[in-house]
C-alpha cells in the first residue's frame, strides 16, 4: 500500500464490493461450486461454512501476502496449500477443545475448506501480488461474495425442500397434504442438482441486472 | 537474494515444514486434555440418551454414575470378562475376529427397570457411524436408540442424529418367533412394520449403513441375551420355589406357635 492511499480508499473499498457482484467468486469466477452444492441443504451449516471460509481466507491471504517475497515460485502452490491446511487444522483443533458443538456441526466441512478453490484462487491471484492490508480486504470481500450466494441458495433449498428455516417450521403444518391441505415439500430441492440449478438462476438474474457480465456475441 | 535457487527452495521447504510441524504438534499437545474430556462426556451423554435420559453435556459425568449400574465386557459366547465397557475401543474391536472381540455392554437402571445398552459402530457414506441402542429386559424390545456420525452429508445422511429418525426405533423388536431378524431401515417407509423404521430421503447409503450396523452388532449379543433369558427363567423358578418354602416355614412356625399356645 502506498503512503498516499488511505486505509479505505476507493480502490480498497472496491476490493470488498466487487466480489459481491461483478466479480463474485461463485457466480462470475465459478469457484467454490462444490461446497455450494454440498452444504446448502440447510441454512445453519451454510452460515457456519461461510464464517469458516471468511476466517481462513482472510488470514491465509495475509500470511501469504507477508511471505510473498520469500516464497520460491516453483513451490508456491505447495506453500499456499500448507498455509491453508495449517490454518484449517488449527481452527479445527481449537473448536474441538473449546466449542465442541460447533466443531461437530462443521465436521466434514473442515476438510472441504482446504479444497475450496476460492481460497487457493485468491492466494495465487491476489495474496502473492499485493500487500497484507489489501489482501485482507480481498479475503473479506471474496468471503462475503461466497457467503451471500451460499446463504441465498440454502435459504431456498431449506424453505422449499424441508419447509423450515434454521430447522424451524415456516410453512404452516396445516397446509400439508397429510394434514388435509394442498402443499408438499419439494424433494428435489434437498438433492444436489437443485443447488446447481438455484445457482444457475442466481447467475441468470445477476446477468439480467448487470449487463457488463454478458459476453458479447 | 535469489529466491529461485535450488538450495533456497530446499531450505525454504525444510524450514516451513519444521515450523508448521512445531505449531501443529504444540497445539495438539496443549489442547489434548480439553478435547479428550469433551469426547468422553459426549460418550456418556449419548449412553444416557439411549435410555431416554436427555441432559446437557456438562452434567453427563454425574448423571452417568447415577444411572449406569454395570459396565460389562463380554466375549462372543456371552460370558462376562474382566474390564470395563467404557474403556473398550469399539473401532478397534470390530476389526478383530469375532472370537477375539470384546463386546461392551452397559446396564442402566431407569425407573426401577433394567435396560441393556449395546454400543454400535458401522460404516456410513463418508466415514464411521455409531450409536447406542437399549433393550428392555425381555431382550427383544428396543427401549430407545441414538445414532451419530463423523461426517455424513449435512441435511441428508447426517440426519440420523435427529430425533425424528431415532424415535421410531422405540418399541421395535429384533426377534420374530425367537429368530433374530434385526431392524431394517426401510427406504420408502416402514408402514407400521414392527421390525422396520423409515429411512431418510437422500440418505440411502447412510440409512443402509445403519441397517448393516444394527444387524452386525446386535447378533453378537444374542448368546448373552439367551444366557440371560435362561437365567431369568431359572430365577423365576427358584423364586417360586423359595416362595413355597417360605410358606411352608411360616406354616411350621405358626404350628409351633399353636402348639405352644395349646
Amino acid at each position: 500500500m502506498s503512503k498516499k492511499e488511505t486505509l479505505f480508499s476507493k480502490k480498497n473499498k472496491k476490493l470488498i464490493t466487487d466480489p459481491l457482484d461483478s466479480d463474485n467468486p461463485v457466480t462470475v469466477q465459478v469457484l467454490g461450486i462444490c461446497s455450494a452444492l454440498a452444504i446448502t441443504v440447510q441454512l445453519k451449516p451454510a452460515i457456519v461454512m461461510a464464517i469458516s471460509v471468511l476466517v481462513v481466507l482472510s488470514v491465509a491471504n495475509v500470511v501469504i501476502s507477508l511471505m510473498r517475497k520469500l516464497i520460491p515460485s516453483r513451490i508456491r502452490i505447495i506453500v499456499q496449500l500448507v498455509v491453508i491446511a495449517t490454518l484449517v487444522i488449527l481452527v479445527d483443533q481449537i473448536l474441538k477443545a473449546y466449542v465442541y458443538d460447533v466443531s461437530k456441526e462443521l465436521s466434514v466441512f473442515v476438510g472441504l475448506i482446504i479444497t475450496n478453490c476460492i481460497i487457493m484462487g485468491r492466494l495465487e491471484a491476489f495474496g502473492m501480488a499485493n500487500g497484507p492490508w489489501k489482501s485482507f480486504l480481498d479475503g473479506i470481500g471474496n468471503s462475503f461474495g461466497y457467503a451471500w450466494i451460499l446463504i441465498a441458495v440454502a435459504f431456498f433449498r431449506e424453505l422449499l425442500g424441508s419447509g423450515t428455516l434454521f430447522e424451524i417450521q415456516i410453512i404452516p403444518l396445516s397446509w400439508y397434504i397429510e394434514n388435509g391441505g394442498f402443499y408438499a415439500n419439494n424433494g428435489m430441492m434437498i438433492l444436489p442438482p437443485m443447488a446447481l440449478i438455484t445457482v444457475g438462476i442466481i447467475i441468470w438474474i445477476q446477468r439480467v441486472k448487470n449487463k457488463s457480465l454478458v459476453e458479447s456475441k | 537474494m535469489d529466491v529461485n535457487k535450488n538450495s533456497y527452495t530446499f531450505g525454504f521447504a525444510a524450514i516451513m515444514v519444521i515450523v508448521v510441524a512445531v505449531i501443529l504438534s504444540g497445539t495438539s499437545i496443549i489442547l489434548k486434555d480439553a478435547q479428550d474430556s469433551n469426547v468422553e462426556l459426549e460418550k456418556k451423554q449419548n449412553i444416557l440418551k439411549s435410555v431416554g435420559v436427555d441432559i446437557i453435556r456438562d452434567s453427563a459425568a454425574i448423571e452417568y454414575d447415577n444411572y449406569i449400574i454395570d459396565q460389562l465386557v463380554l466375549n462372543h459366547l456371552g460370558e462376562t470378562q474382566e474390564g470395563s465397557a467404557f474403556d473398550v475401543d469399539l473401532s478397534k474391536e470390530i476389526k478383530k475376529d469375532i472370537s477375539e472381540q470384546k463386546l461392551p455392554l452397559y446396564i442402566a437402571e431407569v425407573d426401577d427397570e433394567l435396560k441393556y445398552i449395546i454400543p454400535l459402530r458401522g460404516k456410513g457414506l463418508w466415514g464411521p457411524i455409531c450409536g447406542f441402542i437399549s433393550f428392555n429386559d425381555d431382550f427383544n424390545t428396543v427401549f430407545a436408540a441414538v445414532f451419530d456420525h463423523k461426517g455424513e452429508t449435512p441435511g441428508l445422511g447426517a440426519e440420523i442424529n435427529k430425533s425424528f429418525f431415532q424415535d421410531p426405533f422405540k418399541g421395535k423388536t429384533i426377534l420374530e418367533e425367537g429368530e433374530f431378524v434385526s431392524i431394517l431401515v426401510q427406504k420408502g417407509g416402514a408402514n407400521g412394520d414392527i421390525h422396520k423404521v423409515d429411512g431418510i430421503s437422500g440418505g440411502t447409503i447412510t440409512s443402509d449403513g445403519v441397517t448393516d450396523m444394527l444387524n452386525e452388532r446386535l447378533k453378537r449379543y444374542l448368546p448373552y441375551f439367551r444366557l440371560m433369558e435362561d437365567n431369568k427363567e431359572e430365577k423365576e423358578v427358584s423364586a417360586a420355589m423359595q416362595a413355597v418354602n417360605i410358606d411352608e416355614k411360616r406354616d411350621t412356625i405358626s404350628n409351633i406357635g399353636k402348639r405352644i399356645v395349646d
